[in-house]
């Protein structure tokens, strides 16, 4: 029988949730790193047993851990990633130039079809290869070296490049999503990069249609149409039908259209799940009740899954890299809370349950589907 | 042999106990120090000193006989208590976060 194997990164530290095929009873092991921030962790999914985890620390800075079996026991592998030639200035807060610095690593992607090669999105926003299982890393500098790289600014959270999607169908073809610069695309395997932000509006910026500049959240893809993409912006659900080149709003009636997660169903590539959050100055959810929102129409129309969850009294977010799907049938959903809840639905998202409660302040949840 | 004491979760990633002990031949500074403890140790590098400057990390000190060490230049002796094993050599991180 299949397993699930949830891979849970927290302010304290990492944690590993396990189950079969039924998603009723979970192990929980843990905390791997315990004390530190680990931002994501992700597995290959050529080799499930090869899993990539991002500590970063004010203290120490960046670290980089390797499990080869699955989690059971992790070695420290490269963690000096070093901006290719002079690193320039992007514009700060304030909108005064300010030097590109590496703070952490927010994402790792492992490649579609070797175990060995992961990119990585970085924070200050560039993206960054490892072909030798993270001992070295290399920027595929095209991206930050983009002519509207002077230009990029942080958001709240800081100058993050923190989705990457890879395409299935076509190897020269990745999407990455930037806080607040946007999406771009490369169709040569990292050389050159485009913006890809046609139809995003975002109010508060001097100009609200302009190239780069938008609060992208978070973007997904379903692995059969590499050309459709979902977006959770800052404001504004979005979808597009032509791989980036143009966007639409199918905010529909949601309660809010403020959020950080999206997800796809694993088997319905028109179903797609959002959590929404109130506003960008309160980030919790609307009338204090905690919703996921799934539309099976790939937005527009969109329905309440609350059986499970707290309808009332909740003040909790659910992050950007917090949500995840697995493969099996019904498709199970799961997401992370900063309060600590992981919850999982092996419905779609009919009925939810915690699998643990108490946890840190989770930063991301990633799912595998074991064989 | 030079004592060093590193900080809780260095200790946990270089996966020693709360002292190291470790040969240094020529002059004992604070770079000839961190360059034995990360060759030792390689997992270290990075989260001391920065990749590319080499500079201490902002929130971590150094500390040696009770004074504080981490103004002093990479390059200067350190006192001979630490040369020569009596005193430890002290990396500590900030007291500080939730």
């Amino acid at each position: 029988m299949s397993g699930i194997r949830v891979l849970v990164g927290t302010r304290k530290g990492a944690f590993l949730l396990t189950s079969d095929g039924k998603r009723k009873e979970w192990k929980v092991e843990g905390p791997h790193f315990g004390g530190l921030e680990i931002y994501h962790l992700k597995g290959s999914t050529v080799d499930p047993n090869r899993i990539y985890a991002s500590q970063a620390s004010d203290w120490f800075g960046q670290v980089v851990h390797r499990s080869d079996d699955g989690g059971k026991s992790w070695q420290t592998v490269g963690n000096e990633f070093k901006y290719d030639g002079e690193p320039g200035k992007h514009l700060w807060y304030d909108g005064t130039p300010h030097p590109w610095e590496f703070k952490r690593v927010w994402h790792f992607e492992p490649s579609l079809t070797d175990p060995d090669t992961v990119y990585a999105g970085v924070e200050d926003a560039a993206l960054f290869r490892s072909a030798d299982g993270g001992a070295t890393w290399q920027e595929l500098s095209g991206m930050r070296g983009h002519s509207s790289g002077a230009q990029w600014a942080p958001g709240a959270g800081g100058m993050c490049l923190h989705t990457i999607l890879l395409d299935p169908n076509n190897n020269g073809r990745m999407f990455v999503a930037i806080s607040a610069a946007g999406v771009f695309r490369t169709d040569d395997a990292g050389k050159s990069w485009r913006p890809n932000n046609r139809g995003l509006k975002s109010d508060f910026m001097p100009d609200p249609t302009a190239e780069v500049g938008h609060c992208v959240h978070h973007i997904a893809m379903h692995p059969s149409r590499p050309t459709t993409l979902f977006m959770q912006k800052h404001w504004d659900v979005m979808r597009s039908d032509d791989g980036g080149e143009s966007w639409r709003e199918v905010s529909g009636n949601l309660p809010s259209d403020f959020g950080f997660v999206i997800d796809v169903h694993a088997h319905e590539p028109e179903t797609i799940y959002v959590v929404p959050i109130k506003s960008d100055s309160e980030h919790y959810p609307p009338e204090a009740k905690l919703r996921v929102y799934r539309s099976r129409s790939g937005g527009n129309e969109w329905e309440a899954l609350t059986k499970g969850l707290p309808q009332g009294d909740c003040y909790v977010n659910v992050l950007r890299d917090a949500m995840s799907v697995d493969a099996l049938d019904p498709c199970g959903v799961y997401f992370g809370t900063t309060g600590g809840q992981v919850y999982a639905s092996a419905d779609a998202g009919e009925r939810w349950a915690p699998i643990v409660r108490d946890l840190p302040a989770v930063l991301s949840v990633e799912v595998q589907t074991l064989p | 042999m030079i004592r060093i004491i590193l900080p809780y979760h260095l200790r946990n990633l270089a996966g020693v106990e709360k002292e190291v002990s470790l040969p240094i031949e020529g002059p004992v500074t604070q770079r000839s120090l961190l360059d034995a403890l990360e060759a030792r140790y390689p997992m270290l590098r990075g989260t001391i000193r920065d990749h590319t400057t080499q500079e201490r990390r902002p929130l971590l000190r150094y500390f040696a006989c009770g004074e504080d060490l981490s103004f002093e230049a990479a390059d200067a002796p350190l006192p001979d208590e630490v040369a020569s094993g009596r005193e430890p050599f002290r990396i500590v991180g900030a007291v500080a976060g939730g």
